[in-house]
């Protein structure tokens, strides 16, 4: 035990000397541990946390703060900004539909099977998740390339060709935007009670129609909140993006590519497009308030 | 007994059920015989942990068979899948699918069963009017008290006319009071259903009050089964002696009396001999401070208190010493005779009150 005096003593010029003195003891220490309040925060945590929120937050002031206000209305409403905005929310929401087409059931195999491998097949579900875009282009390009090792047949078979075509750049997001939405739809249907299911087929219904007409509408939640996570990466995607599909104008060139290109050449072109994705981005925040940042 | 050995022919014409239930899952097995007529309710009573619950599964089909047979009306039930079995099942906490509207949660079992939409409606409103609940039709499951999600569960389940009805734990999570109107109700129900239903419970009141016949598991075996009023008074395992609230031991029989294995005898009316339980109810107890004279035709045994607690109106007395056993006794007839904890007391049991019966 430590003398009665100490702890007091240690806050002493926070919590004042006339009331520590006249409170007995005992009830000092509790008042230490109990009521930390605003002055409790340890400098060696509140120093680098405040210095965090700067860090995450100066950028963005910084962006708002030399966005180019008065010609800003001309750059948005200029056709080359339309198309690219245009053709990144084709793209990612295509790149959300086929996560969604193909992601969902193979969350729901994950969660609900058992089959050998389960444990690595996770593993590599989720390897997009921390793979480098870039790599992952690379990937896509030797996988589905024009030589690429199922490309070629694509190409020799059936006519076609994916890289450097929009079809390529809802490929390139889709790689690395379901992942998000397998891992959050898995979460969620490891979390929803199996045994409704297990109602549903006592019932007569085939095990596919119990997910259809029960498993689905309980986990619908979770599917929104991962297919708006899988969208949003989708529409910020660049690496792969530009590896596997290209920078053309208009066909592959989505928002990011459009602002690193601008960059280049005309940086009030790449600060106004930079501020319509900070909009986008905050507007996909506040749809998801409730739903993810209170944790699902 | 009857159902293990005997039907080894492909298939019978027999109605209603005959199965041996059989999973091996290592440390425990579970390993038992079930039959019953169609009308029949019988109500699997057991500890926690009795495989009860594993049995029911298996007859819907939601765990496989790892040996035995199973059997409804003549066909074979073993490698059927659940969807096409006509089982109904009411599980214990309803799983009533929240996002769909009580109507529609019975309707869901007719749809499956490929009806449309609109026959399909009709035929849960008809359920829903029969269970008392046609105004309820529309509420999710969430509006429902307790009872009437209960009584859906039960609609929802019979609405697929099925051949066999589970029911797991159908009264444990309501509250005791409409405990005691739901289990009326669903008393009515069973009564009314034609085809076998089998229950699953551990209160040997809804037991005693739903079935026809009690069947008791413990440790994955049936240990005992029987109408319910003879299971209560002839009760073969501690389980069931503690469920009806009887004193039970079992000894060796010779004329009027029991030698226990324990040790000490006791005198009964029944003239018996070999291996023989004896029962007596704990009111038929008395104690004594001092070694009462004058026994008569009555048992006599040193003991001493090991615990006590109230019982509805009367204390109950643990008793351990010559014969370990619990007796019932006024709070007066307690505070006279200061009893408490580590107290030595005489005990007395007229031979009248006792049941003695083949082991």
């Amino acid at each position: 035990m430590t003398p009665p005096r100490e702890p007091g003593a240690a806050t002493g010029p926070r919590t004042g000397r006339p009331r520590r003195r006249r409170t007995p003891a005992g009830s000092a220490s509790v008042r230490r541990t109990g009521t930390p309040g605003r002055h409790g925060a340890p400098l060696p945590l509140l120093l680098p946390g405040v210095l965090a929120l700067a860090f995450l937050l100066v950028p963005l002031l910084a962006l708002l703060v030399r966005a180019p206000w008065r010609s800003l209305p001309d750059r948005l409403t200029s056709a080359e900004v339309w198309q690219a905005l245009q053709l990144s929310l084709v793209s990612a929401t295509a790149a959300t539909a086929v996560s969604l087409v193909l992601g969902v059931p193979l969350a729901w195999l994950l969660a609900r099977t058992d089959f050998p491998g389960r444990g690595f097949v996770r593993a590599l579900v989720t390897l997009p998740l921390v793979l480098p875009p870039v790599v992952g282009g690379v990937a896509l390009l030797l996988a589905l390339g024009r030589n690429g090792v199922v490309g070629q047949w694509l190409d020799s078979w059936f006519g076609i060709t994916l890289p450097f075509t929009t079809a390529g750049v809802v490929l390139a997001e889709a790689f690395v935007a379901m992942p998000f939405l397998v891992i959050s739809v898995e979460g969620t249907l490891r979390a929803a009670d199996p045994r409704f299911e297990e109602a549903a087929t006592t019932l007569g219904a085939s095990r596919f129609t119990a997910f259809r007409r029960v498993t689905l509408p309980l986990i619908a939640p979770g599917i929104a909140a991962g297919a708006v996570l899988a969208w949003a990466r989708a529409l910020g995607e660049f690496g792969a993006t530009i590896t596997f599909a290209g920078n053309f104008p208009g066909r592959t060139q989505t928002m990011p590519l459009a602002v690193y290109l601008a960059l280049q050449n005309d940086p009030e072109a790449a600060i106004a497009l930079s501020l319509v994705l900070l909009a986008v981005s905050v507007a996909v925040l506040a749809g998801l308030r409730d739903r993810w940042l209170t944790g699902v | 007994m009857t159902g293990a050995d005997a039907p080894r022919l492909p298939r019978t014409d027999r109605q209603g059920l005959d199965a041996r239930l059989v999973v091996d899952r290592g440390s425990f097995r579970l390993d038992m015989a079930l039959s019953a007529a169609p009308g029949d309710v019988i109500a699997l009573l057991g500890p926690n942990g009795a495989g009860k619950t594993t049995a029911l599964r298996v007859l819907a089909g939601l765990v496989p068979l790892t040996e035995g047979h199973l059997r409804l009306d003549g066909a074979p039930l073993e490698r059927v899948p659940p969807e096409s079995r006509p089982v109904g099942v009411v599980f214990q906490d309803y799983l009533l699918f929240p996002h769909l509207s009580a109507l529609d949660n019975v309707a869901f079992g007719p749809r499956c069963q490929g009806l449309g939409k609109a026959e399909a409606r009709a035929v849960a409103a008809a359920w829903l009017e029969r269970m008392g609940l046609a105004e309820h039709a529309g509420a999710k499951p969430r509006r429902l008290s307790g009872g009437q999600a209960q009584r859906v569960a039960l609609a929802r389940a019979l609405a697929t006319r099925p051949r066999l009805l589970l029911l797991d734990e159908p009264l444990a999570a309501l509250d005791a009071r409409t405990r005691l109107e739901v289990r009326a109700r669903l008393r009515h129900h069973l009564a009314e259903f034609e085809a076998v239903a089998v229950l699953v419970t551990h209160d040997p009141l809804d037991a005693m009050v739903l079935a026809d016949r009690l069947v008791v598991v413990e440790h994955g075996r049936v240990v005992q089964e029987g109408a319910p009023a003879d299971i209560a008074r002839r009760p073969r395992t501690d389980y069931i002696a503690q469920l009806v609230g009887l004193n039970l031991y079992r000894g060796e029989a010779g004329g009027h009396t029991v030698r226990l294995d324990a040790g000490p005898e006791i005198t009964t009316t029944e003239e018996l001999s070999g291996p023989a339980f004896v029962a007596f109810p704990p009111s038929a107890v008395t104690l004594h401070r001092d070694r009462p004279t004058g026994a008569g035709a009555r048992n006599l045994w040193r003991c001493e208190v090991a615990g006590l607690e109230t019982h509805g109106d009367r204390i109950r007395a643990g008793l351990t010493g010559e014969l370990p056993l619990a007796a019932d006794l006024t709070t007066m007839a307690a505070a006279e005779l200061e009893l408490r904890p580590g107290a030595p007391v005489w005990a007395t049991v007229e031979a009248t009150q006792t049941h003695a019966y083949p082991a």
